[in-house]
């Protein structure tokens, strides 16, 4: 494996006990990611696409196959390994946004920072800094529901950043928000990558999925596409 | 990495204020009540310690018998068998360290304008020794005092406040039973016995002078009964035997007879009533105690709420980089911040009620450094104990599980 590899799945599966027997949710999946590469990830609801990106972002384990992140295979690491992994090297974006509801905005921000063991006045002033690039600054004080969704997923996107992760894994960013501000939050992750940050996004929505420059695609726990994304390639993905 | 964590659940907590503090309100009801109790447990140790000691030490008082006569048993002290020689061959006895024989009767003293009923008791200049009593002014009166029987009176301090108020009675001439008592000096403040009699109000007068002069007995030299003490605590048992035996046969008592005295040991039931207190002091600390672990029970259940309710906070803590320990350290020292703050408030309650209890109704309070730092160290145990089962329940979240929670 190359250096400039940063991502590869091999025979990934993935299967839940369930009363009716063990269900299988992802089949023999293999996936490299390049460091730099912003990839789409489609399929209809309960193809594995969510579950894909837990075991991405060692949230959750695969039951067979072997996941490699940043040179080291996640199967062998123990919690507190995963953990550092989640803090040092992925920043999650989620639907809903996430933010503590009683923590201030910069507090949100800083968050990753306490794990990593930063002390207090520098995680106020990075989150400060970071914040001011994504447009924010002066909200630090207010708490995530005095601010609009598109400045919430900022925020989040911000508390994702703070750590100078390798990989930001986004569980579709733009559900809850608008069309115009759905282009502004995927105009910030196109930034984001141009500055060399690696993008694992899942979308419904082809006019997001349009930012990416890769597209895969699942349909019931199997991988059916992988290619560059084109305009043909997109609309075949949305019917 | 403990100073953050401390901020971060002092903000939880403030989070939620009115339940934070009603989960404390059993904390400090708990501690206060452990204090409170151990407060009035040692108080009553205490006053049962000052008794003992005021009382004298390793203590016979050995009584004249019973008597029957035409079939009709009498009780203790019903037939004047023990005599101030008695007393005197007692005090050979080498295990016995001092003897003093006590001939007591009620008698009204006056003085001046003031008169007082009370308790003269008939003794010898050993009965101070007996009693560990000291003379706070004056002189005790001597052994050629009991010899010539003269009118000498030690005076106590109720009797003192009685029949002198403010001035001094070394020297001035009080009338018992009319015959006039030159006092001699006055005794030192002793408090109240262990049966609650004030051990204060009494006037001590030789012995002699009390059977001649003041009571008289158709038995002559004969006294009420006669207190002993041994030469140490090992020796009690010894010097039982030995005064037994001395006074069986100076009464000529054959043997299969009964004794015509009854010697009993006063340490041994000074001792057994403050064992008596010890236990009841334990219990009430105990009880107390109940309230301690209900308290921590509410913290526990206070915890799992915020637990739960507070899952998909946790979810996101893991996904940002949490490890288990970091989610257990936040919501331990949530529980111990509770428990802390509960105990410092509840010590402070508790010796605020101690001393409302002690300045408001009288009862005696003794409030140690051991007792704060036994409730401090339980309150700290209880936190941890309780606070566990619902931190390590947070820990142990699966983070996806965590996060899909609503």
């Amino acid at each position: 494996m190359s250096d400039d590899v940063l991502i590869e799945t091999e025979r990934l599966c993935k299967q839940y006990d369930t009363g009716a027997g063990p269900v299988p949710v992802l089949r023999d999946v293999n996936v490299t990611v390049r460091r730099g590469e912003f990839v789409a990830v489609m399929g209809p609801s309960g193809s594995g696409k969510t579950t894909f990106m837990n075991i991405l972002g060692c949230l959750d384990l695969p039951t067979s196959g072997r996941y490699v992140l940043d040179g080291r295979d996640v199967g062998t690491l123990d919690g507190d390994a995963l953990a550092q992994l989640r803090n040092a090297v992925i920043g999650f974006v989620f639907q809903g946004y996430n933010l503590l509801p009683r923590a201030t905005l910069v507090d949100n921000v800083a968050l990753p920072l306490l794990y990593a063991g930063v002390t207090h006045a520098e995680r106020a002033r990075r989150a400060e800094e970071l914040l001011g690039k994504m447009g924010l600054s002066g909200y630090g004080h207010y708490a995530p529901n005095q601010v609009s969704g598109g400045q919430q997923q900022r925020v989040a996107i911000a508390r994702a950043m703070i750590n100078n992760p390798r990989l930001i894994l986004a569980d579709e960013p733009t559900g809850n928000l608008d069309t115009t501000t759905s282009y502004e939050i995927m105009k910030l992750l196109a930034q984001l990558n141009t500055d060399g940050i690696t993008i694992v996004l899942v979308t419904h929505e082809p006019d997001i999925a349009a930012y990416a420059k890769r597209l895969i695609r699942f349909v019931d726990g199997r991988l059916t596409h992988d290619g560059i994304v084109s305009r043909h390639a997109i609309e075949e993905m949305a019917t | 990495m403990i100073a953050p964590m401390l901020r971060e659940a002092w903000h939880a907590m403030g989070a939620n204020r009115l339940r934070a503090f009603l989960t404390m309100l059993g904390m400090m009801i708990g501690v206060a009540a452990v204090i409170m109790m151990l407060a009035i447990g040692q108080g009553a140790e205490y006053m049962v310690s000052q008794s003992i000691a005021s009382m004298g030490s390793n203590l016979f008082i050995i009584l004249s018998g019973s008597t029957t006569s035409g079939g009709l048993r009498l009780g203790t002290g019903a037939t004047p068998t023990l005599t101030t020689l008695d007393a005197e061959a007692i005090a050979e006895l080498p295990s016995i360290a001092a003897v003093a024989p006590v001939a007591p009767g009620g008698a009204q003293l006056v003085y001046g304008a003031n008169n007082w009923s009370t308790v003269v008791t008939g003794t010898t200049p050993a009965y101070l020794d007996v009693r560990d009593w000291n003379v706070s002014s004056g002189y005790p009166f001597t052994d050629s005092d009991v010899r010539s029987g003269t009118r000498v009176a030690l005076l106590g301090r109720t009797v003192v406040k009685n029949l002198f108020g403010a001035d001094d009675p070394v020297g001035k001439t009080i009338r018992v039973k009319q015959s006039p008592f030159l006092v001699v000096g006055v005794l030192a403040a002793k408090g109240q016995s262990l049966n609650g009699q004030d051990q204060d109000d009494t006037v001590l007068i030789p012995v002699t002078t009390a059977q001649r002069k003041v009571f008289g007995s158709q038995f002559p030299g004969s006294v009420r009964f006669i207190m002993a003490q041994a030469n140490s605590a090992q020796a009690m048992t010894a010097a039982a035997r030995d005064i037994t035996q001395l006074l069986r046969q100076r009464h000529h008592l054959p043997d299969r007879t009964d004794n015509d005295f009854d010697v009993r040991n006063l340490t041994a039931l000074a001792n057994a009533q403050a064992q008596t207190t010890r236990v009841m002091s334990v219990m009430l600390g105990a009880i107390a105690s109940v309230s301690l672990l209900v308290g921590g029970i509410g913290i526990m259940n206070i915890m799992l709420v915020s637990v739960t309710e507070r899952t998909r906070e946790i979810g996101i803590r893991v996904a940002i980089g949490a490890r288990k320990r970091d989610i257990l350290t936040q919501f331990l020292l949530e529980a111990i911040i509770i428990s802390l703050i509960g105990c410092i408030v509840g010590v402070l309650l508790g010796v605020g009620a101690a001393v409302v209890a002690n300045q408001a109704a009288g009862v005696t309070v003794v409030i140690t450094g051991s007792a704060m730092m036994l409730g401090f160290a339980v309150a700290a145990a209880v936190g941890i104990f309780f606070g566990f089962y619902p931190a390590n329940k947070a820990a142990r979240l699966k983070p996806i599980e965590a996060l899909r929670y609503q």
